[in-house]
């Protein structure tokens, strides 16, 4: 990693070099891919050169007022204190350059609202504190995922040095073809979200309960990475949205393997599994989704999060357990009371995390095996 | 205070020695804790609301620092990410209800009647309550810290449905809430009724000074929304306990409906924080350009239209909840308009300025600072209210820049500029000029450090809220971070300032400023304890 001081430095010479960086964009928007994204830059580059110039001229004004009009100059005092002319010249002016703003800004407007005749369409649903997304309509349509940060603990506590993508990686991208019109519907589990993909110039709230729309066509392959902006409860700072825009023939043959791999996870769900399996999927299961809260040590957090280890949930019969995970539990007085719903995850992995739950640490249920099977006839 | 009870006994012998005072009203006085407490003078009361404030801007400070010692570098190293949320979230309410507001409400208690020529204020039993409510409020809200679960950490605007997963700390916030919300109701009462039924003989309406004609208005717009407030955090209430669904979709509510409700509230509410920091610039600048006010009816006419267009902008808040296209372009509309009388406003400040004969004492360079940064605040204003724009914008750094710009930068550099102003007035002693001119220049230093880079962090992509980022935002934090301590550090040479200034320092004469207008100026320093017993003639 650069030390900070000196990349601070480093930008400060990029920037009076003009010089264009390859690393993301440091002073402005990141480079816009799609046509509203770029809209939008125009748009504001436009806004700072006219506010720029009104800059320019007020602060003249002032700045040469204080350096000539100061007592310690010896300049005495004028006495006028009206003018019409003046407050109505300076009225009309500002609404005048205000229309010229709103004008433009208008058909961005219009063109943004716009989701008709999408190519493709994909549910994303806002989850604390992930992102499910379904394909819902067009190439990939059934498609399903849940897309969770990967950046490992380590990293967040200084424990390992952090990666270039630190905070804005994926176990699995949202992934869609260039050039193609993706409508995204937005929603949520819990509480509002927000999607936002900067370089696509789409930022639309997700709000349980609700379906709302945006839009992009990405006219560039590449990886590109946003995250959650609406503040969704302790976690909301890791909960990125990571887009995999590809070209045509590969977003077949991405769909071709995905629709494969959805099978295999279907067959997964009805076979029996052992013990070793599901408690080694179990323990992967618990770091990437329970620990947050329960910790990795399974102890909680005082007045937050209960503790897993001697849970009497956890200890009892499974299937409260099961039941438990698949609904969540709705808050009374105390927010230690609560937890959200786990359904959006696949029965196997349900029934692994539970299976890991009720053997690891000093935990020993009587019903320490919990196949996916039973996972699938509670819901 | 500690000695209050001895001070309530001898409270009673006090009158032995005012028997010569029947002249001048002076009834048996309690002295210490018990003559704050039972008060109804409207400078004790101000003073009160301005020490609360002033340390609620502290409390609210320290909340700040610890947000950005968290942000100095990437990673999680010294709160758990739901403390993070708490931090942000009680420095917004506490610096928003408990900082900002009452030190307003204690500017219009203090000046109010020394400027229309009242003796005090109309309701003066209702005064000392609406000051007497803020102490329980401001405990609850930091007593919150120590529930179980903690403080609220569903951010300032306490968005629905996030507010039901909160612990008890989140009520007793709701509860702080309604406290400071009656208490700014009479306050407002209070303050419009002393304007328009005592002013002095002679002082038409469009005779009052700017301090007083802002916060009339500002006073009207408390009493339109602080009640649309106590209506969306009491629907909270009941949706987290009472199993109503006013919020909450499964039940046929809508989680939307509170954001329209609150930024009802909420958006007046950012006037109401800046019209009387307008008031206080537009009578600090003429004084120190030793020249009237420019075009001071249209500073009128400026504010009421700034007060009415504020009812109808609330949703550019909201661009990306989803709205229709119509709706969009109408509240992207409405807001660019407000730039109309908000630019009158800073151009007839500077037509006051032009051809003056300018000195450059503590308050006036906060004044000119103020003009300086919040139009910067302004200019972003402009940029978030473009709805395409703001659609990258929103919920990022450059919003958190923007309002810092417009609140710090304006209405809290706005109240430097008028304590320096009257405190000589107030206190009968100058202050420490060196240091009031330390003051402003170590504050408007670290507070473009601390805030300028946070535009850049934000038209860059990086969230606010977030208690950690990626290390293409770390440059800018870490500088931020630097500032904030700086401008943090800063603000207590403004207390050693005040402090020194109450203990002693040359007498200040009645004019006080060669410029200075207005009857306030009339009275001695320290006025009297009734501010006018005669009324002054106004021609």
């Amino acid at each position: 990693m650069k030390h900070p001081c000196r990349s601070l430095l480093g930008s400060v010479l990029a920037l009076a070099a003009g010089g264009a960086m390859a690393e993301p964009a440091k002073y402005l928007f990141q480079p816009p891919v799609t046509i509203i994204a770029r809209d939008i830059y125009d748009l504001h580059t436009a806004m700072m050169w006219i506010i720029t110039g009104i800059f320019v001229v007020v602060f003249g004004v002032m700045f040469y007022s204080i350096w000539k009009h100061r007592k310690s100059v010896g300049h005495k005092a004028a006495h006028f204190h009206e003018s019409t002319a003046v407050e109505i010249a300076w009225t009309i002016v500002p609404m005048i350059i205000l229309v010229g703003m709103a004008f433009p800004a208008t058909s961005v407007v219009l063109a943004y609202k716009d989701t008709s005749n999408p190519d493709l369409t994909i549910k994303a649903t806002g989850y604390q504190w992930k992102w499910g997304y379904d394909y819902i309509n067009g190439e990939g349509a059934g498609i399903s995922m849940l897309s969770s940060m990967t950046t490992p603990r380590e990293q967040i506590e200084g424990d390992a040095p952090k990666g270039e993508f630190y905070l804005r990686e994926v176990d699995n991208m949202l992934t869609v073809p260039v050039n193609k019109k993706v409508r995204i519907l937005t929603t949520a589990n819990d509480v509002i979200h927000s999607f936002w993909v900067p370089e696509f110039g789409v930022k639309q709230d997700a709000i349980p309960g609700f379906v709302r729309d945006t839009w992009f066509r990405a006219e560039k392959e590449g990886i590109y990475r946003g995250q959650c902006v609406e503040l969704c409860g302790k976690d909301h700072g890791f909960m990125p949205i990571v887009v995999n825009v590809l070209s045509g023939e590969k977003y077949t043959a991405w769909v071709a393997e995905h629709q494969k791999a959805a099978v295999a996870t279907a067959d997964e769900a009805a076979r029996e599994w052992t013990k070793e399996e599901l408690l080694a999927r179990g323990e992967k299961v618990y770091a990437a989704v329970c620990a947050a809260c329960h910790q990795p040590t399974g102890q909680g957090l005082a007045n937050a999060f209960p503790a897993l280890v001697g849970s009497k949930v956890v200890q009892g019969p499974a299937s409260e357990q099961v039941k438990l995970v698949l609904n969540g539990r709705k808050g009374g007085f105390m927010p230690t009371s609560q937890m959200p719903a786990q359904a959006m995850l696949s029965d196997t992995d349900i029934a692994a995390a539970i299976t890991y739950t009720r053997n690891a640490w000093s935990n020993h249920a009587d019903e320490g095996l919990v196949q996916p099977s039973v996972v699938k006839a509670a819901r | 205070m500690a000695h209050s009870t001895a001070d309530a006994a001898v409270a009673g012998h006090a009158h032995d020695h005012h028997d010569h005072a029947h002249d001048d009203h002076a009834h048996a006085a309690p002295s210490g804790f018990m003559r704050w407490l039972t008060t109804t003078n409207h400078k004790d009361i101000g003073t009160m609301y301005l020490w609360f404030s002033l340390t609620m801007f502290f409390v609210g400070g320290v909340l700040a620092l610890g947000i950005r010692a968290e942000l100095f570098k990437p990673g999680l190293q010294l709160w758990h990410p739901e403390f993070f949320n708490q931090l942000t979230t009680m420095h917004g309410l506490i610096m928003v209800f408990g900082a900002i507001m009452p030190a307003f409400v204690g500017f219009a208690n203090w000046l109010v009647p020394l400027q229309i020529g009242a003796p005090d204020m109309a309701f003066a039993r209702m005064n000392n309550w609406s000051f007497w409510l803020l102490p329980p409020a401001a405990t609850l809200l930091v007593v919150s810290f120590f529930v179980p679960g903690g403080a609220t950490a569903a951010g300032w605007t306490l968005y629905a449905p996030l507010t039901t997963q909160m612990g008890p700390g989140m009520d007793l916030a709701i509860f702080a809430l309604h406290i400071l919300g009656a208490s700014s109701i009479m306050g407002s009462i209070n303050i419009v009724v002393t304007i328009l039924n005592m002013r002095a003989p002679g002082m038409t309406l469009m005779k009052m000074p700017m301090f007083v004609w802002t916060w009339l208005i500002t006073a009207y717009l408390l009493i339109a929304v602080m009640p649309v407030l106590a209506g969306a955090i009491t629907m909270t209430l009941t949706d987290r306990h009472f199993g109503t669904a006013f919020f909450n979709a499964a039940g046929g509510g809508d989680p939307v409906m509170f954001q329209h409700v609150f930024w009802f509230f909420g958006h007046p509410e950012v006037y109401i924080m800046i019209l009387p920091a307008f008031g206080i610039v537009s009578h600090v600048i003429p004084a120190f350009a030793r020249k009237p006010l420019f075009g001071y009816s249209s500073m009128v006419y400026a504010t009421s239209s700034i007060a009415i267009l504020s009812f109808i902008v609330w949703a550019h808040h909201m661009f990306v909840v989803g709205m229709p296209a119509a709706g969009v372009l109408f509240f992207m509309y409405a807001t660019v308009l407000i730039a109309v009388p908000t630019g009158v406003k800073v151009f007839n400040w500077l037509a006051t300025m032009w051809r003056g004969s300018m000195t450059f004492e503590t308050p006036m360079l906060f004044a000119v600072g103020f003009l300086f940064v919040f139009t910067m605040g302004g200019f972003t204003g402009l940029i978030c209210a473009i709805a395409p724009i703001d659609l990258q914008i929103q919920d990022t750094y450059y919003v958190v820049a923007h309002f810092h710009y417009v609140l710090v930068a304006g209405s809290l550099f706005a109240m430097f500029s008028g304590a320096y102003f009257w405190l000589p007035k107030w206190t009968g002693h100058m202050y420490d000029e060196t240091l009031g001119k330390w003051h402003f220049w170590l504050s408007i230093i670290f507070f473009n450090v601390t805030f300028f880079p946070m535009h850049f962090l934000g038209l860059a992509g990086m969230p606010r809220r977030i208690p950690d980022y990626n290390i293409q935002f770390a440059d800018f934090n870490m500088l931020a971070t630097i500032g904030a301590f700086g401008f943090g550090l800063s603000q207590l040479v403004f207390l050693y300032t005040v402090l020194k200034c109450i203990r002693g320092g040359e007498k200040a004469t009645a004019q006080v400023w060669e410029g200075a207008e207005g009857l306030e100026w009339t009275l001695s320093s320290p006025p009297p304890y009734h501010s006018f017993e005669v009324p002054p003639q106004v021609k």
